[in-house]
């Protein structure tokens, strides 16, 4: 069980967070992260054109299959999971159009509930804290503290 | 939208029953979201940080918020309190044992975690507190690291004292959790004291009324 990284991009595409876990992600300069967090927001963005016609299921790749029925399972949701055979990218998005990228192996389970519980973490840490600001850059100790402590329990 | 000639200021709800109707004990037990003061608190940070000029400053404003707070709680608490511990505390350790229990229970469902007098100050207390609830999700950014949030909690503190005819010197929150040598080590990040600074006449009364009793 092994969780690499962790990204959060604002919604307007930039790289809010970037927080490494694990290494062995070869390391990459900072602006090639910044890059790639911009290419995933816009290929999440066309993916989410590319999907079929409201009534029918949401994108094939997205494996969570909703049980209650929503207002937004039929929304358009973009690409979700990048899958190669060292590891594996699942995207999360918020509502409000946050994404959260964990770079996890990729026989890595539960990767969805570790995503909701980040989600909880930011929301709690984040977006409670009155020094930060919305859509810049995350610096805070406490969200950074806990992310530890949840992520190195469980690996 | 409809005034009809009441008074300014006090709201009728549509049952007509107002604030002063209900029983003063009844949301005694009831418990409030905490998400939902955080993000209240998060406003309220960032509305005394409008304009201020330093951090000191900032306390300032946020001891101003808290202020009247205490001097109502102090009367809300007695009112609520069983009528034969319903007195007003007259000396300074009832007074304390007030804050560090009765009011802490009311305000964050548990006692503060110590009280303590200064060695080399006789006006001087000190209560801490290991994890104060309204710091829970703050994250000082590091231009910031002297402010203590836990200011708001002293004004609430400092009305009370006041309340109770205790002038003070003022209360003031710093944080003490880390230590200079055990850097991540130490078990309470967060830890907070209150330093309570009584003014030269309560200590006098104070003195008179030890040695009458």
């Amino acid at each position: 069980m092994v969780v690499f990284a962790l990204f959060i991009i604002s919604k307007a595409g930039g790289l809010i967070y970037n927080r490494e876990f694990h290494s062995g992600l070869t390391k990459l300069t900072s602006n090639d992260y910044l890059m790639l967090a911009g290419s995933f927001h816009g290929m999440h963005a066309i993916t989410k054109q590319l999907c079929p016609v409201p009534a029918a299921a949401i994108n094939p790749t997205s494996g969570v299959p909703s049980l209650a029925p929503s207002p937004f399972t039929s929304r358009p949701s973009g690409i979700e999971v990048l899958e190669s055979s060292h590891f594996r990218i699942q995207c999360f998005q918020t509502l409000t159009g946050t994404k959260f990228l964990l770079f996890t192996e990729p026989q890595q389970p539960n990767v969805d509930s570790v995503l909701r519980r980040i989600y909880e973490l930011y929301s709690d840490y984040v977006m409670k804290n009155p020094f930060y600001t919305v859509e810049m850059p995350i610096r805070c100790e406490k969200f950074d503290r806990s992310l530890d402590g949840f992520v190195k329990v469980r690996s | 939208m409809t005034a009809q000639g009441q008074t300014p200021g006090l709201r009728y709800p549509s049952n007509k029953k107002t604030i002063y109707d209900r029983n003063l004990s009844r949301s005694k037990n009831s418990e409030l979201s905490r998400a939902a003061f955080a993000y209240l608190f998060v406003e309220m940070i960032s509305y005394a940080q409008k304009r201020v000029k330093g951090i000191a400053d900032l306390e300032k404003r946020l001891n101003n918020q808290g202020y009247p707070l205490g001097l109502k709680l102090l009367e809300l608490l007695l009112a609520r309190a069983p009528p034969n511990s319903a007195l007003r505390p007259t000396r300074i350790l009832p007074l304390l044992q007030f804050i560090a229990q009765t009011l802490w229970r009311h305000l964050f469902n548990r006692p503060a975690d110590a009280l303590e007098r200064s060695e080399n100050d006789a006006s001087q207390y000190m209560l801490y507190d290991n994890d104060p609830m309204v710091n829970q999700y703050i994250s000082l950014p590091r231009e910031m690291s002297q402010l203590n949030c836990a200011a708001f909690v002293a004004g609430i503190i400092e009305g009370v004292c006041d309340g109770a005819g205790f002038a003070t010197q003022g209360v003031s929150a710093h944080s003490v959790g880390e230590e200079p040598g055990g850097e991540k080590g130490s078990m309470w990040p967060g830890k907070t004291v209150f330093l309570i600074k009584f003014r030269e006449e309560v200590l006098e009364r104070e003195e008179i009324l030890g040695r009458g009793g």
